[in-house]
């Protein structure tokens, strides 16, 4: 019987083909880790491109600190039932100078705890390739850039300096202390990667489903009351709703939609007709105009 | 997202979604690109695709208006461009630099566009598009006409083996609708196309501003007959019929997670592969059998173009990263010399004679252009004589490898019979090339084997051959030291000879200027030279500028290991100027001469030489009394 391969498939096919034109070509490759949907996917990739043999790599999670509690429980539920290695940093300089979202804004926060810890881990280890989970349908500035995405030995991103990217044959020499970070998923849209854990039955952090969850109103998104930390600002009142989240990252900076979708079924269909977005639940991006090409221009993934 | 379909979903309130989600699986993907010249409204264009099919979210809809007023070109209307200008550069500039994808689908098929910039200096951007896509839409402003970039655009997309164009006559409302204009735009194409090789050229008028002809046909231009743009991307027949053709797995990685597994990983670049079938390693010829063809969800029965497996052979056969397994009918070619067409990407332009670094899909190897056959005019297509190819042209080479590689016409497998080409110094991806065809020498010279050996050659005079390369500006004193080591092995009963560049140039490369490419294969040459006198036993001290580390390069890798030694005789600029033993400077500061190195013409000095002589105040001989100190400790003398 003939095959007829859907676009799943084709893009399922072309992740593999990366994974495996780092594995076969660098010397220290690492995959970044961040807990969310398109890592999940990007993991269940990495388990299928060296089956029957376990990714010759490892994982690799930045952490803020400030991630909500359960994407760090399903983080270490993952790394000890798929048995990958999992390296965990955090930029201990950033904690001891007391760095936060709440006094010190996303901006700053983010850049000492996500875009100098990552270069911390790189450089630590010296790893020559990174593997992430960006999209290029996620924003702007993500569109423009390669599959193979060419750093200078200070992380840095040159957008008006990319290597040309011809056919599937990938340049992946680097000079040492350069680097190159690598998306499989970068053809991917956020509907071909719910459509991919519906079909895969991938698993994901359980907040991805609508749940009632204890939130605030603040700055025009809803922010859920993830722990002790977080400080509430005169006037408001903490109340429990039925939200769920379409994108994950620091729980003071990441906006839940209200929603009654507890099944992979019901986030698909939800996602179908949706009006916005679903960068709007970052607050991180929209600081300035630009801000995810000039936060990538430091070193940001 | 918004699109056509999900609004019915909404409205008829269906509820399966998978089956809704396996419909959407089995729609075809259309890869294409917009190209043209600067201002033909690519960026434009996109966004209002984008727009109508209504995958524009509220939130960019709210930033993109919001951007309008501040950069927009669009007066008070929205500027769609800004959608996929996402560099900052590109949007304070108001011009497209690098390629951005973007994503939509309607009810019959997904698309994925790339927006490639127009300005010429951009061309490898917009190359970088070209590569992935079935069809090229190619815009151009009804009110300038074809333009040089239209034709560029339309011969890359030709070479990089696009079939489909669309020829979208754009701001069509500024011409009031005439249809003469479009006419003789659309004819004026047809023409300069015919010999491009495209299956189909659909003209269209459309306002990308205005939405004309774009979705559904525009009542202002009554007298078109013509699909709109998006009925035609939704129907156009681009299948390449790849699983019809010979197998061809290119093999990337090598599985080996314990003793008992050894699986070969890659994906099926064409035809189709079923357990039992018999197959070939593409280099050595060995046959064996498909064992298995292991995937993560299961072992497969067949795997089809485009499919990523891991096959395990029957018989335990050599293969490796950079060989193909292949069909045992209709082979691909096997050889170390090619011809093929060449798009330079790179500043510094294409040195025949230098040797870079040539990437296919999975192998790797050094490799030369050992002729440039001609470049190709962009404007009218003919071929011109050119001893270098300088950013962003095209020209056909004949190309010389290191070693044989496994590959397709790229006109048979746009897979298997492209290349890149990398600087070897600064890693940059210099060029692509598409191979046109094998050259048969390779096949037709072999190698003679000869009974005396090198070794036996040396062993006869009792030394160890070696290339004393002498590398340093004009006037440094290279052929003054070269000259008294010479002597002085020569009464220790040495077997030596020296290859002096000026005296080199008054024969074997008598027709050789100083241009960078002569430059190159004056080297060349020199390089080859040495290497037949080192393989006859001798110590041979080469007295050259070689002023570029790319060719000193090249002459060690030509030699045996150990056998290239790298002297650098270092005088400064300043000295060798005022020493000016031949009055070179002085005329070359005057600029009566031309590309002189140091002053017109650059050198690079070697990074880790063998050895490194400061001439500054120091007498000759001591300098010979270093050079020798060193061979003597070495075993050469």
């Amino acid at each position: 019987m003939p095959v007829a391969l859907t676009h799943l498939d084709r893009l399922e096919a072309e992740a593999i083909h990366i994974f495996r034109e780092v594995a076969a070509t660098f010397s220290n490759p690492v995959m970044l880790y961040s807990i969310g949907k398109d890592s999940s996917v990007l993991m269940h990739l990495a388990m299928k491109a060296f089956y029957p043999a376990k990714p010759p790599f490892p994982f690799l999670h930045v952490d803020t600190t400030w991630k909500f509690r359960e994407m760090i429980e399903f983080r270490d539920r993952m790394a000890e039932r798929l048995g990958f290695d999992l390296l965990v940093h955090v930029n201990e300089e950033g904690v001891r100078d007391g760095i936060n979202p709440f006094d010190h804004g996303s901006n700053t926060h983010t850049h000492v705890m996500k875009t100098v810890a990552l270069r911390q881990a790189l450089d630590k280890y010296g790893f020559d390739a990174a593997f992430g989970g960006a999209r290029r349908d996620e924003e702007k500035a993500r569109a423009k850039e390669r599959i193979f995405s060419f750093r200078s030995a200070g992380h840095g991103w040159d957008p008006k300096n990319q290597r040309p990217e011809m056919w599937k044959i990938y340049n992946t020499r680097v000079a040492p202390g350069e680097s190159i970070r690598v998306f499989p998923l970068s053809n991917w849209t956020e509907q071909d990667i719910w459509q991919y854990i519906l079909q895969e039955d991938i698993p994901i952090v359980p907040l991805y489903f609508a749940k009632r969850r204890p939130v605030v109103e603040r700055g025009g998104m809803t922010i859920m009351v993830d722990d002790e930390r977080m400080r509430l600002q005169p006037g408001e009142t903490v109340e429990e709703r039925m939200v769920r989240f379409r994108t994950l990252g620091c729980y003071p900076l990441t906006g839940a939609i209200p929603s009654t979708a507890t099944t992979l079924e019901e986030i698909v269909g939800e996602m179908l007709t949706a009006r916005t977005s679903e960068r709007q639940g970052r607050l991180i991006d929209r600081d300035e105009a630009g801000s995810m090409e000039k936060k990538k221009r430091e070193g940001y993934f | 997202m918004l699109t056509a379909n999900s609004a019915a979903l909404r409205e008829d309130n269906v509820v399966d979604i998978r089956d809704y989600v396996a419909g959407q699986e089995n729609k075809g993907l259309l890869r294409f690109l917009t190209c043209g010249s600067v201002d033909d409204g690519k960026s434009t264009l996109i966004g209002r695709l984008l727009y109508d099919t209504k995958l524009i979210f509220e939130d960019q809809l709210a930033t993109l208006e919001r951007d309008s007023k501040k950069h927009g070109t669009a007066g008070d209307g929205i500027d769609f461009a800004l959608l996929v200008d996402g560099l900052e550069a590109e949007r304070e500039q108001g011009i497209t630099i690098d390629v951005a994808y973007r994503f939509f689908a309607t009810p019959k098929r997904k698309f994925i566009v790339a927006d490639t910039p127009g300005h010429e200096q951009y061309t490898r951007n917009m190359a970088t598009g070209a590569s992935t896509a079935d069809l090229a839409i190619v815009l151009v402003d009804a009110r300038q006409g074809i333009l040089p970039q239209t034709r560029r655009h339309s011969m890359i997309a030709s070479l990089l083996g696009i079939r489909h164009i669309v020829l979208a006559v754009n701001k069509i409302d500024l011409v009031d609708f005439d249809r003469q204009v479009f006419e003789r735009i659309a004819e004026e194409y047809r023409a300069f196309a015919e010999d491009l090789g495209f299956d189909t050229i659909q003209p269209i008028p459309i306002s990308a501003r205005h939405g004309d002809n774009i979705i559904v046909p525009s009542k202002n231009t009554a007298w078109y007959g013509g699909p709109s743009l998006i009925a035609h991307l939704e129907t156009v027949d681009v299948d390449a019929r790849v699983e019809d053709r010979p197998f061809r797995f290119p093999v990337q990685y090598v599985s080996r997670p314990d003793l008992d597994f050894r699986g070969f990983s890659g994906t099926v670049a064409s035809g189709r592969v079923a357990l039992g079938d018999r197959v070939t390693v593409a280099k050595s010829g060995r046959q064996s059998r498909v064992k298995q063809l292991v995937t993560h969800g299961g072992d497969l029965s067949e795997a089809v173009e485009g499919q990523a497996v891991t096959i395990v052979l029957e018989d335990e056969v050599e293969l490796s990263r950079g060989n193909m397994l292949v069909g045992t009918e209709g082979r691909p070619h096997v050889a170390d010399q090619f011809a093929a067409n060449l798009v330079w990407f790179d500043e510094k332009p294409l040195l025949p004679g230098r040797a870079y670094i040539l990437r296919t899909e999975t192998d790797e190897v050094s490799a030369t252009v050992s002729q440039l056959k001609h470049r190709r005019n962009i404007n009218n297509f003919a071929q011109e004589a050119a001893t270098s190819l300088e950013l962003n042209e095209v020209g056909v080479c004949n190309f010389s490898l290191q070693a044989p590689i496994a590959f397709d016409a790229f006109s048979d497998n746009r897979a298997t019979g492209a290349f890149i080409l990398i600087d070897r110094l600064t890693n940059a991806t210099v060029g692509a090339g598409m191979i046109l065809r094998p050259l048969r020498r390779a096949a037709n010279i072999h190698w003679q084997a000869l009974d005396v050996t090198p070794q036996a050659r040396a062993e006869i005079k009792h030394q160890k051959p070696a290339v004393l390369w002498f590398t340093g500006l004009s006037g440094s004193g290279k052929s003054t030291i070269a000259n008294l080591l010479e002597k002085k092995l020569h009464a220790s009963g040495r077997h030596t000879y020296i290859l002096d560049g000026d005296n080199v140039r008054h024969g074997l490369n008598r027709d050789l200027g100083f241009t960078d490419e002569d430059r190159v294969e004056n080297i060349r040459r020199v390089a080859e030279t040495a290497k037949l006198m080192a393989d006859a036993g001798l110590i041979v001290l080469v007295s050259f500028i070689s002023p570029f580390r790319a060719e000193r390069r090249m002459a060690r890798e030509l030699m045996n290991d150990g056998e290239f030694v790298e002297v650098f005789v270092d005088t400064p600029f300043d000295e060798c100027a005022k020493r000016d033993p031949k009055g070179l400077y002085a005329k070359a500061l005057k600029g009566e001469i031309q590309n002189f190195t140091g002053v017109d013409s650059p050198y690079e000095p070697p990074e880790r030489a063998d050895i490194h002589v400061s001439t500054v105040g120091r007498a000759p001989e001591d300098l010979v009394d270093q050079v020798e100190a060193w061979l003597k400790e070495r075993g050469y003398c």
